[in-house]
């Protein structure tokens, strides 16, 4: 498996994942600047992702939805912050309505993606930050994560025991 | 979710969203704390400090026995990891993704081969 570090910061609210990739930067760089090649990875086999604006500079935006099982329609927005290609680019991830506008009062998670050179091949180290506790339950609350079994509700957990 | 889970979930997230009570979650979950000594730590009063107890207690984060004048607080270890379960949720999603990116340059080597 390419990962091989997480941090879970439960303070500031941060996951970091470290994972090594047996590809160069410039390869792994190729897949965000590409969108054919970022809805590849982005969405869960079960929500695939379709990058419809595509402009990875700062201050540009990248937008995309992912469909689910039933036909439903989720879509995101990454407002790019910061671009050094190719070795690092951040972002916020939010939530839109299909017309892309980011959606009211629904959270945004603020990312850093950042790649270098490592034993020939590249070591990628993701950050992602949210605002809240409350935030993140909203993102687990959408439901696109990665298969049915991690579709559990914490809170149902904690308030069932 | 019923009305009243619903409320507990609010008073949870609600509890968590304050730098000051995390501080103090961190302290309770290590043992048990009076809540004079808990005031002690932060340049707030000890009424205010009472106050972040009683929220974080409402919450259900925290419990609180007596001991003859002294109010002592304990963590709830249990309450408190869903907050990392919820992390560990989204790490599965991020872990997917990193997996998806090894797929793809995988596939560029069978191309070359």
């Amino acid at each position: 498996m390419p990962v091989t570090d997480v941090q879970q910061d439960l303070d500031n609210l941060t996951l970091t994942i470290t994972a090594d990739f047996a590809a160069p930067v410039e390869r792994i760089w190729q897949i965000y600047a590409d969108p054919r090649q970022l809805e590849k990875i982005w969405g869960p086999p079960t929500y695939p992702a379709t990058v419809v604006d595509h402009d990875l500079t700062p201050g540009g935006r990248v937008t995309y939805f992912m469909t689910g099982p039933e036909g439903d329609k989720h879509a995101g927005y990454w407002q790019i912050t910061a671009v050094d290609e190719p070795t690092s680019f951040s972002f916020d991830d939010g939530f839109a309505d299909l017309d892309f506008n980011p959606m009211p009062g629904m959270p945004v998670s603020k990312n850093v993606f950042t790649f270098t050179e490592h034993n020939g091949g590249t070591r990628a180290t993701y950050v992602s930050t949210y605002e809240s506790a409350e935030a993140l339950q909203q993102v687990l609350d959408m439901g696109v994560v990665e298969g049915a079994t991690l579709s559990i509700n914490q809170i149902d957990d904690l308030i069932g025991s | 979710m019923t009305e009243e889970d619903e409320d507990r979930a609010d008073a949870l997230f609600h509890a968590l969203a304050d730098r000051t009570r995390r501080d103090i979650m961190r302290r309770v979950l290590a043992g048990e704390h009076s809540v004079s000594t808990l005031a002690a730590r932060y340049e707030m009063s000890f009424a205010a400090v009472q106050k972040h107890v009683a929220v974080l207690e409402r919450a259900g984060l925290l419990t609180k026995r007596r001991s003859g004048r002294e109010q002592l607080a304990s963590g709830d270890v249990e309450a408190v990891r869903s907050v990392a379960g919820m992390l560990t949720e989204l790490e599965q999603v991020w872990r997917g993704r990193i997996a998806r990116v090894d797929e793809l340059i995988a596939s560029d080597t069978d191309e070359e081969d």
